[in-house]
C-alpha cells in the first residue's frame, strides 16, 4: 500500500479503526483533539460506537463498561485528561479488562501548556491509578511507528487482559508525516468467554474489581504480578542505532529518541562513536538490554523531555557500572538535535572523566547556562 | 369433595439468585431487588440483561441477581452503562444506584446520560443518607436531619438543601420516563413495581432514558426501628420528595401493564 500524508492524531485514529476498535469514548483536549474529531466522523460511518463524554472521568468509565463486552475499545486524551482518567484506569486494571489509552502528552503540572512534553512518564509507565497493577506502556517515535503500535497495543491488551498505554507527545500528535496504513482488520465475531453479553444458556458472569476479603485480593494481586512477569519476559521492544561499537550511548524514547538519532548520525559523520538505544516498551523496561549495553559502552547519556524520570529507571539497571549523564528540556520545550550533538561532543572530550556524582544536578547547572544564553 | 391442585402463587423470581443478602433488617434494598427481578422475569429480559452495580450498600447487588452484572466506580454507573449499551444496543442495561452515588459524586454522569437520552434504565434508591459508610449526610438528607456528618442536624445555611433528582432529570429532553415512588407500604410497593416495569418498557421501545426514584428506608443509620423507619418515609420524606410522574413519554402513558 502506498504512503499517504497524515496528521499524527488522525493517523492514530485511522489505525485504531483498522485495528478493529469498535468503541471510542473521549473528551476534547489539545494536543489530542483531532483524534476525537476523526473518530466522531469515521466511527458512525462504520456503524461503530462514538461518544463525546461529559468529562474524561465519564469517558474512561464508558470505556470501562464497553471493555466489559470484550470488544476492542479505547480513548485518547492529553495529560490533564489522563489525570482524570486514572480512577477508571485503576478499575479497568482491577477488573482485568483489555483496553488502549493514548496520551498525547503536554507540558505540566496543572494546566501547564499545550506544547509537547514527556512529563507524564511516571504516571503512564508506573501506573498512575491506585493499587497494585502494571500497565504496558509503548512509546513510538514516528507517526508510522505509532500507527503500527496501535494494532500491537490491542493485541497485547487482549493477550494479557491488560491496559496498554501509548505515550506520544504533542509533536507526534500534531506533525504531518507520510505513513502507510495497515489493512482493515475484520472485527471479532464471538466475544471472549469472560465478557458480559446476557446470561443466555450459560451461568451469569460478573465483572468487578472488588475482592472484599483481603486474601482474595492478595491472590489477585499475585495473579497480576505473575502475568506482569510473563510480559516482562516476552514483550520487551526497543530500537538501536549504532550501539554495537558506541562509546557514548544515548538512551531516549519517543520524540527525544528521534531528535537524538539525528545528533547521533551527525556525530558518526564526524567519526565520533555515538549510538542510540531507544526503548519502545517503557513498561516492560528493556532492563537486560540496557545492562548489556552498559557492558560495551563507555558512557551513557539519557535524554528526555522531562526532569529525568526514565533516568531513574536507567540508573537502577546500570547500578553505577558505567557513568551516566543526563540532558533534558522541560515544560513543553523540545530539544534540538544541535543541543544533543553538543552534549555528545562534551562527553566525547571527557570520555574518561570520573562519573558525575549526580547527573541530574550537573545537568541543571548546564541547562541554566543554556537558558541564560537563550534569553 | 376433591382437593384442588395446589397452585404456586408466590415464589422467588428466576432473575433473583438463591442467596442470602447482607442488608440490615428492615432495609428496603431487598424489596427493590425483588421488584426488578419480577419485572425482568415478566418481560423475559433476564437472558439479555446486564446490570451495573454502584458503590454503596448495594455494591454486591450483582450477587443477588441471576443475570450478567458489572460493578462500577462510585457514581459512574451511568457512564459504564452507556459504554455497555453503545456496544450492545440490543441488550437491556440498567444501573442500580444510591443517592450518594447518583446525586453527589455521580451527578455529572447521571445528568448527561439523561441528556443524551441514553437508552438505559436507572433504579435510584433515595434513603436520604450514606448507608454503607455509616450514615453521613447525603445530598438528599432532609433539613434538620441528624447524620454523622451533620451531627447538629442538616443546617441549610451551611449545608444547603436536599436535591430532588426526579424533578431535575425530568427537565431534560432525553428523558423518556422519570417517576418517584416509595417502598413504605404494600400499596406503594405495587405502584413501584409498575413503574419499574414501565421504565424497562421505555428502554425496550427505545424511548430514551428512564429512571425510577424509590424512597427507601435505612433503619440502621436513621436509628429507627424498621416500622418507625417506614413511618418516617411517609411522614417526613414524601413531603420533601413528592411521589408522582415527572416525565412520561406518551407512548408509555398509554401502556396498560
Ligand atoms: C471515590 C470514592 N469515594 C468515596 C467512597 C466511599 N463510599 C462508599 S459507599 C459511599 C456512600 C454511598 O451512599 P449511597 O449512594 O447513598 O448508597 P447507600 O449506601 O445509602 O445505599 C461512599 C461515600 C468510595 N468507595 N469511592
Amino acid at each position: 500500500m502506498a504512503k499517504k500524508l497524515y496528521k499524527g492524531n488522525e493517523a492514530f485514529a485511522e489505525a485504531a479503526i483498522r485495528a478493529g476498535c469498535e468503541g471510542f469514548f473521549g473528551y476534547p483536549i489539545t494536543p489530542s483533539t483531532e483524534f476525537l474529531e476523526y473518530m466522531a466522523k469515521r466511527m458512525p460511518e462504520l456503524g461503530r460506537a462514538f461518544v463525546q463524554a461529559e468529562s474524561e472521568v465519564a469517558a474512561i468509565n464508558m470505556v470501562y463498561g464497553a471493555a466489559c463486552t470484550g470488544k476492542r475499545v479505547m480513548t485518547a486524551s492529553s495529560s490533564p485528561g489522563i489525570s482524570l482518567m486514572m480512577e477508571g484506569i485503576s478499575y479497568i486494571a482491577g477488573t482485568e479488562l483489555p483496553c488502549v489509552v493514548i496520551n498525547v502528552m503536554r507540558g505540566g503540572p496543572g494546566l501547564g501548556n499545550i506544547a509537547p512534553s514527556q512529563g507524564d512518564y511516571y504516571q503512564m509507565v508506573k501506573g498512575g491509578g491506585h493499587g497494585d497493577y502494571f500497565p504496558i506502556a509503548l512509546a513510538p517515535s514516528t507517526v508510522q511507528e505509532a500507527v503500527d503500535s496501535i494494532a500491537l497495543a490491542f493485541d497485547l491488551a487482549e493477550k494479557y487482559r491488560s491496559i496498554v498505554h501509548i505515550l506520544v507527545d504533542g509533536n507526534l500528535g500534531q506533525m504531518m508525516e507520510p505513513c502507510e496504513m495497515p489493512p482493515m482488520q475484520p472485527l471479532r465475531e464471538t466475544p471472549p468467554d469472560w465478557a458480559v453479553s446476557g446470561a443466555k444458556g450459560r451461568e451469569k458472569r460478573i465483572l468487578s474489581s472488588i475482592y472484599i476479603d483481603p486474601p482474595d485480593e492478595e491472590v489477585t494481586n499475585l495473579r497480576l504480578l505473575k502475568r506482569w512477569m510473563e510480559i516482562e519476559a516476552s514483550e520487551v521492544r526497543y530500537d538501536e542505532l549504532h550501539t554495537e561499537d558506541a562509546e557514548i550511548a544515548i538512551i531516549a524514547f519517543g520524540t527525544a529518541g528521534r531528535v537524538a538519532s539525528t545528533a547521533v548520525r551527525q556525530a558518526r559523520a564526524e567519526g565520533i562513536k555515538a549510538g542510540l538505544f531507544r526503548p519502545i516498551t517503557l513498561a516492560p523496561f528493556p532492563k537486560k538490554e540496557i545492562a548489556a549495553l552498559a557492558k560495551r559502552t563507555k558512557r551513557i547519556l539519557v535524554v528526555e523531555m522531562n526532569t529525568g524520570m526514565m533516568l531513574d529507571d536507567v540508573s537502577r539497571v546500570i547500578e553505577g557500572k558505567v557513568p551516566i549523564e543526563f540532558y533534558g528540556r522541560l515544560g513543553g520545550v523540545t530539544p534540538l538535535p544541535d543541543e544533543i550533538y553538543d552534549e555528545i561532543m562534551r562527553i566525547s572530550h571527557n570520555i574518561d572523566a570520573p562519573a558525575p556524582e549526580n547527573p541530574r544536578m550537573e545537568w541543571v547547572t548546564r541547562l541554566e547556562k543554556i537558558l541564560e544564553g537563550e534569553n | 369433595m376433591a382437593i384442588a391442585e395446589p397452585k404456586i402463587v408466590y415464589q422467588r423470581p428466576t432473575s433473583l439468585a438463591t442467596r442470602v443478602t447482607h442488608y440490615c433488617p428492615g432495609c428496603t434494598h431487598g424489596v427493590a431487588h425483588r421488584l426488578i427481578a419480577e419485572v425482568l422475569d415478566e418481560m423475559e429480559l433476564r437472558e439479555k440483561t446486564i446490570g451495573v452495580a454502584p458503590v454503596g450498600c448495594s455494591v454486591f447487588a450483582y450477587n443477588y441477581f441471576d443475570h450478567d452484572y458489572v460493578e462500577a466506580a462510585h457514581g459512574r454507573a451511568p457512564a459504564m452503562a452507556t459504554g455497555i449499551k453503545r456496544m450492545l444496543p440490543k441488550n437491556t442495561v440498567y444501573t442500580y444506584q444510591g443517592d450518594g452515588d447518583l446525586a453527589s459524586i455521580g451527578m455529572a454522569e447521571i445528568m448527561h446520560a439523561a441528556a443524551r437520552g441514553e437508552n438505559i434504565t436507572v433504579v435510584f434508591i433515595n434513603n436520604a443518607i450514606y448507608g454503607m459508610t455509616g450514615g453521613q449526610m447525603a445530598p438528599t438528607t432532609l433539613p434538620g436531619m441528624v447524620t454523622t456528618s451533620s451531627p447538629g442536624g442538616r443546617d441549610i445555611e451551611s449545608m444547603g438543601y436536599p436535591v430532588r433528582m426526579a424533578e431535575i432529570l425530568s427537565t431534560l429532553d432525553g428523558a423518556g420516563y422519570v417517576v418517584r415512588r416509595s417502598l413504605h407500604d404494600p400499596n406503594n410497593i405495587r405502584k413501584a413495581k409498575k413503574a419499574i416495569r414501565l421504565a424497562f418498557e421505555t428502554q425496550e421501545r427505545g424511548l430514551g432514558f428512564s429512571l425510577v426514584e424509590l424512597l427507601s428506608s435505612c433503619p440502621t443509620n436513621w436509628k429507627l426501628s424498621p416500622v418507625d423507619a417506614l413511618q418516617f418515609i411517609e411522614d417526613k420524606m414524601i413531603p420533601m420528595f413528592p411521589l408522582g410522574d415527572y416525565k412520561v413519554n406518551p407512548e408509555i402513558g398509554k401502556l396498560r401493564v
